[in-house]
């Protein structure tokens, strides 16, 4: 059962996945917290900064953490298969249709018209972790250590393009000083 | 054969060594097929790209399948996937289960504490700035609001508001061809 459901989460996600990594995030987040339950918040948050140190796809590294979280060794290689599955048809669908022109232009405006929908989508991802499991610290005493480290690490990725995994081994250094 | 021996080796060195994702790939994948085996012309590898880049799914299978598929066919495509992910399914088994040992050790407790705070900002500040790339104006601020205020606060499953949002881009696309053709039509 928990084989057939990982399939379809992932076939899902490998269909609907549009503009990479990230962008999958609130998908993933939506089946894995908030569906199934195979993960909590923190867990989600974890296996994400896990996924972003370590080389390799992000995808395909949340979709092993995810598969092995919730079906051991098997569901790791079957969730990340169900993820590349819609990629195989897919490439192989445009190789022998051969794109036409038209069609490509048709296919890049549809593009142009969702990017701001993608963005949107990661942007609640990024919402929905932002709780007091997340930012232990918030509200209790008056530093609030943890919103700090936010506040930073989207200064220095937004405005200055930071490295993100500095950011995260930098914020896991103020941690372990911190708490 | 050796082909396909080759190609899967080649993605198999990107996928372990290539931090960052997808994105970051696309140069080593461009320096080892490109310049270095000399597989595919620059220019037709460019083309590849957009139109992979489009597609759903991960984006370094789609290039890894695509490439192999130009190279050597099938088994070509095969190899190239397989090289692209093993090395992440690898690494990320032997961490997922040394993690979960380790997870309530209070030092590596405290050293998530720390990190959880920074994955939160390493996904705002993306989509920020890929509003910003995707030139949002006061109106068309709205879509990424709606998306947000839709999943963040009514729970509305994301993949419903993705086909929502893909109707609603192929249709405005649909409108932005015609229009094209009217100015091509009249001079």
């Amino acid at each position: 059962m928990i084989y057939l459901q990982l399939l379809w989460v992932f076939v899902k996600i490998g269909v609907l996945g549009f503009g990479g990594g990230y962008a999958m995030l609130s998908l993933i987040q939506h089946e894995v917290v908030d569906n199934y339950g195979w993960m909590n918040t923190t867990e989600f948050a974890d296996m994400v900064a896990i996924s972003q140190m370590t080389p390799g796809p992000i995808s395909i590294n949340l979709a092993t953490y995810v598969g092995y979280t919730a079906g051991g060794f098997g569901g790791s290689l079957l969730a990340s298969f169900a993820l590349c599955l819609p990629s195989v048809i897919m490439v192989y669908l445009i190789i022998k249709l051969f794109m036409s022109k038209k069609n490509n232009s048709l296919m890049t405006n549809t593009l142009k018209g969702l990017k701001p929908a993608i963005a949107g989508l990661i942007f609640a991802a990024g919402l929905a972790m932002m709780n007091t499991q997340n930012f232990v610290d918030f509200g209790r005493g008056q530093y609030n250590i943890s919103v700090v480290i936010c506040v930073l690490a989207f200064v220095a990725s937004y405005f200055f393009k930071a490295n993100p995994i500095l950011l995260i081994v930098l914020s896991g250094v103020v941690g372990f000083f911190a708490y | 054969m050796k082909k396909v021996f080759e190609l899967f080796w080649s993605f198999f060195k990107i996928g372990a060594f290539t931090l960052g994702g997808g994105y970051a790939m696309l140069s080593m994948v461009e320096k080892a097929v490109v310049d270095q085996k000399k597989w595919i012309p620059n220019d037709e590898f460019w083309d590849m790209i957009a139109v992979v880049q489009s597609l759903p799914g991960v984006f370094a299978v789609n290039t890894a399948l695509y490439v192999g598929h130009r190279v050597a066919g099938t088994k070509g495509a095969f190899a190239a996937m397989l090289g692209a992910i093993i090395p992440s399914i690898t690494i990320i088994l032997l961490l997922a289960t040394v993690f979960r040992e380790f997870r309530d050790n209070p030092v590596v407790e405290r050293v998530f504490k720390g990190i959880r705070p920074c994955v939160v900002a390493l996904i705002l500040a993306p989509s920020l700035r890929m509003i910003k790339s995707a030139k949002v104006t006061w109106k068309t601020a709205i879509i990424p609001i709606a998306t947000v205020f839709l999943i963040w606060w009514c729970k509305i499953s994301p993949a419903y508001v993705i086909l929502a949002a893909i109707a609603g881009s192929l249709i405005y696309a649909l409108i932005i061809n015609k229009k094209a053709k009217k100015k091509e039509a009249k001079p």
